[in-house]
């Protein structure tokens, strides 16, 4: 008999083609979303107010997933809130990589005092509730794209911190960074060639799974009414006005829930996906 | 006399893979102590997993029959087959640090069994186990049944593993390698006390080894193994005078004796190696396996 | 003598962390432009008037000395006093606590229960189809936030089949008079059935939404940790003493795995109560998370202040505990 399990874990490529398949397309329409949308997303009518998706009767031409309470298109809407969704979990993605990566790297390398006080920082940040962190660093950084971006390094850099810590600690346990010290690297040079090379696979996935941690982490703030301007199109402003109308119009509420999900589930599946392909012990 | 346990032609084979087991066939009667040898490797082990059902998943019977007390165990469903083995068959393990859950009291792990399978009342099945404690030479029985594992050393917990096995009275032992893992001078210790409690209590015992100088000292017979393949049954005092396989032979000038304990331990030749190899393809090719 | 040690080392490091959140949240909260006194005031308010009530609430000091105040006060039990309601902040507070505590007991619950059920298949029918599947379900249900699922959830049972209630804590038309804020476990203790059957609609989807990434997390972990326990000889020494499968894996094997998964578990369940701010709000819960958005939309620091702290406080709290708990369940650390 074989093992079964081998047949539901094969997917692997595909659920890797199907999630890197979601992301492009949407990155297309973030870029493009001037050329594509077809109404402008800031526009209200009230006259045009919750007008239902095309297949249903009632509609006007050219408002293809209907039009929220201020009879804004859903759809141009969904279009101009990828760009910021895009542009946080790429920015505030790297950002968090970058500094979180980089302290893990020197606390788990170096040891000592710098491990001391970094872990120490990280314990207190463990304590915090993040989304509540988060709310209240928007609300002292006042809305906007930067605040956004800066909150979410902010709250999230522990998350790598804290795993590359743990490898680099197993690392640089390894022979082999041990040799290449006998044969003379700097203690510096021996964590850039040897250690980060080491777990640069599990800072990939993970920055992968932080862009879609990021996505959710501006739709949640956008869905307090704390990401950019109120007027500008966010999923999470959108799915927060949905929310108050869904007896009324659902497809307010469910066609961004739909692109977030989407968004949110393809960027997990991509570095799970990406974990397990160069991951050299699940390989 | 009939064969407590009696196995016939049982294959045993890697799912999806090559033999493991080839048509292996022996007896062990009533009252007496068998002894399985073999290298590691020889698929001694995996007789008593076959018999006990508790074959790696890696594994399955392909063929052959396991008749237990007169009643063939393949033929059974699985959960009649449990229970059969639960009440009438035990295993000595291989090593005494594991084969405990770390989590439990000595008690419980003797008693349980006892009332769940054997339908016992608490009363009697802690009891029995108290006896059976102090029958393997445990000091403060009633201390050590509330002790966890971790608690007492390697020879108390193989000395406790031997109480549990022979707590349901069963018709067969089947001991894996009991003495293996442990320190040679507790080894001749739980040899002794396995000999004794065989004897006072009259099971069958199927003892599986490497060694067949420990053979010698408590077995009544023994199926030699080489490749999952048994090259001899024998008596014992018939083995040791004249062994008919070569490699049985080759194996007995292999192990040092008490007259001359270093003087022997001399590998199995090659000669005798490759003749046993060709009779193990001999043996694929002639069952097609 | 050493686990004495370590318990008065674990209170120490405790301390620390709730100082060292202490000190963040003061600093950050203080850096907030705008000055939300003058927002408390009717227009018109004089300079004398603003300076009054910021002299009333400390606002005139250095951060340092503010904080030495304010540290002086937690030390009697004196939270301050919240700016938006001008109520004691730790009465405020100890209102909506339980509200919260009950929301992330029942998630818990629901999440082990859920998570505990897909190992416990898992194991017992592992290397088949159905734990590939369960593995598949794990896998989507940890991929997406707990905020999500609760979208989800109102779409399901709020919108298409409407069975649960979509916002607040306990329906209004109810007539129960209740003498603590432990809504679900007084009406449990005065067995008002009823009572219970409203909170429960109302709290099913919240705690759901919360449950479902925490029962990924424990159906992965401890399917795991069974399979590896499957192995191990004394589960094999019990195959041959005639239990079913199922009696093995849960009497030998689940006592043994369930350790390894318990650490992981509480850090999860740290973050599980972290979701509740953003899940009472979608909700319309009435518990600590909703009113901790409310406060940092009116800028009312000393209210921020005691929820910020109180969470940490929880956080660290659910670990010690985890911690003890793992102690108590190991035999080999009990006795030591």
């Amino acid at each position: 008999m074989r093992d079964a399990r081998a047949d539901v874990r094969r997917p692997v490529g595909l659920r890797l083609w199907l999630s890197g398949g979601w992301l492009s397309l949407l990155t297309l329409a973030a870029i493009f979303a001037p050329l594509i949308a077809p109404q402008d997303p800031l526009a209200q009518d009230l006259f045009l107010g919750r007008l239902p998706p095309f297949w249903e009767s009632g509609t006007e031409p050219g408002f293809y997933l209907g039009t929220d309470s201020l009879g804004r298109d859903v759809l141009s809407r969904i279009l101009y809130g990828a760009r910021l969704a895009l542009i946080v979990a790429l920015v505030a993605g790297t950002l968090t990589c970058l500094i979180g990566a980089t302290l893990g790297l020197i606390a788990g390398y170096y040891r000592g005092w710098p491990d001391r006080i970094i872990s120490r920082f990280v314990d207190i940040w463990m304590a915090f509730p993040p989304v509540l962190f988060s709310i209240l660093l928007i609300a002292v950084l006042g809305p906007g794209l930067v605040s956004i971006i800066i909150a979410i390094v902010i709250i999230d850099w522990t998350r790598f911190a804290r795993v590359i810590r743990a490898e680099a600690i197993s690392q640089g346990a390894m022979d082999y960074v041990a040799s290449a010290q006998v044969a003379g690297r700097t203690k510096f040079g021996t964590m850039l060639a040897e250690i980060l090379p080491n777990v640069l696979p599990t800072i990939v996935a993970l920055l992968t799974l932080e862009m879609g941690i990021a996505v959710i982490i501006e739709a949640i703030l956008s869905f307090v009414n704390l990401s950019i301007s109120t007027d500008s199109p966010t999923w999470g402003g959108m799915i927060s006005e949905g929310r108050i109308s869904v007896h009324q119009a659902w497809w307010v509420l469910v066609f961004p829930l739909i692109t977030l999900f989407l968004t949110v589930l393809s960027f997990s599946q991509l570095g799970e996906g990406l974990k397990d392909r160069f991951d050299p012990v699940l390989r | 006399m009939s064969a407590y346990l009696s196995i016939r032609n049982l294959s045993v084979a890697l799912k999806g893979g090559g033999p493991i087991l080839r048509r292996v066939s022996l007896d062990v009667h009533p009252g007496q102590v068998h002894g399985l040898v073999g290298e590691s490797g020889a698929g001694k082990s995996m007789i008593g997993k076959a018999v006990l059902g508790t074959l790696p998943r890696a594994l399955q019977v392909t063929g052959g029959e396991i008749w237990l007390d007169g009643v063939n165990l393949e033929t059974l469903p699985p959960s009649e087959r449990r229970r059969r083995i639960g009440a009438t068959a035990a295993l000595i393990p291989q090593d005494p640090l594991t084969a405990l859950n770390p989590s439990k009291r000595i008690g419980p792990q003797i008693t349980r069994r006892l009332v769940d399978i054997l339908g016992w009342s608490r009363a009697d099945a802690q009891n029995r186990a108290l006896e059976l404690l102090a029958e393997v030479h445990i000091p403060e029985p009633a201390r050590v049944m509330r002790n966890y594992p971790h608690e007492l050393s390697g020879g108390m917990r193989q000395r406790i593993l031997i109480a549990a096995a022979f707590a349901a009275e069963p018709q067969l032992i089947i001991a894996d390698e009991p003495t293996t893992a442990l320190d040679v001078t507790v080894q001749k210790q739980i040899l002794r006390l396995i000999a004794q409690m065989q004897a006072r209590h009259g099971t069958a015992l199927m003892f599986v080894t490497h060694d067949l100088g420990v053979v010698s000292k408590v077995c009544d017979s023994l199926s030699v193994l080489y490749a999952g393949l048994v090259v001899e049954n024998a008596r014992m005092r018939r083995f040791f005078t004249r062994p008919i396989h070569p490699y049985s032979a080759a194996l007995l000038a292999a192990t040092p004796t008490y007259t001359d304990p270093f003087g022997s331990l001399k590998p199995v030749p090659q000669n005798v190696i490759t003749a046993v190899e060709t009779e193990v393809s001999q043996h694929d090719r002639r069952t097609g396996a | 003598m050493t686990l004495l040690r370590a318990i008065l080392l674990r209170l120490l490091t405790t301390a620390i962390t709730l100082f060292g959140v202490a000190v963040i949240v003061f600093v950050v909260i203080r850096v907030v432009p705008g000055n939300p006194i003058a927002m408390m005031l009717p227009p018109g308010a004089t300079e004398a008037d603003i300076l009054r009530l910021e002299t009333q609430y400390g606002f005139d000091k250095t951060i340092p000395q503010q904080f030495m105040i304010w540290l002086g006060g937690v030390m009697q039990g004196d939270f301050g006093t919240s700016i938006s309601t001008r109520q004691p902040v730790s009465g405020l507070v100890l209102s909506r606590l339980p509200a919260t505590l009950e929301l992330s007991i029942v998630a818990l619950i629901i999440a082990v229960t859920l998570g505990g059920t897909m190992a416990l298949l898992g194991t017992r029918f592992r290397d088949s189809k159905t734990e590939g599947a369960i593995d598949v379900t794990a896998g989507m249900a940890l991929s997406i936030p707990d905020f999500l699922w609760g979208l989800v959830l109102i779409l399901l049972f709020g919108v298409l089949w409407p069975v649960f209630h979509i916002s607040g804590r306990i329906s209004p038309s109810l007539d129960i008079d209740f003498t603590t804020n432990f809504y679900l476990f007084e009406a449990l203790l005065r067995l008002r059935f009823d009572v219970i059957a409203d909170l429960i609609g109302h709290m099913v989807m919240p705690a759901l939404a919360l449950a479902i990434p925490l029962a990924a997390i424990i159906a992965q972990l401890l399917k795991q940790s069974l399979k590896e326990t499957m192995h191990l000889d004394y589960v094999t020494l019990a195959r041959t003493k005639g239990y079913g499968e199922a009696k093995v894996i849960t009497r030998e094997a689940l006592p043994n795995a369930l350790l390894p998964t318990l650490t992981l578990v509480g850090v999860q369940f740290t973050f599980l109560i972290g979701g509740t701010v953003i899940i009472e709000r979608l909700f319309s819960y009435e518990g600590l998370g909703n009113m901790a958005i409310d406060a940092v939309i009116n800028r009312d620091l000393p209210l921020i202040q005691g929820i910020v702290i109180l969470f940490a406080l929880i956080f660290t709290l659910v670990n010690l505990a985890v911690d003890m708990l793992y102690v108590v369940l190991n035999p080999r650390l009990r006795h030591a």
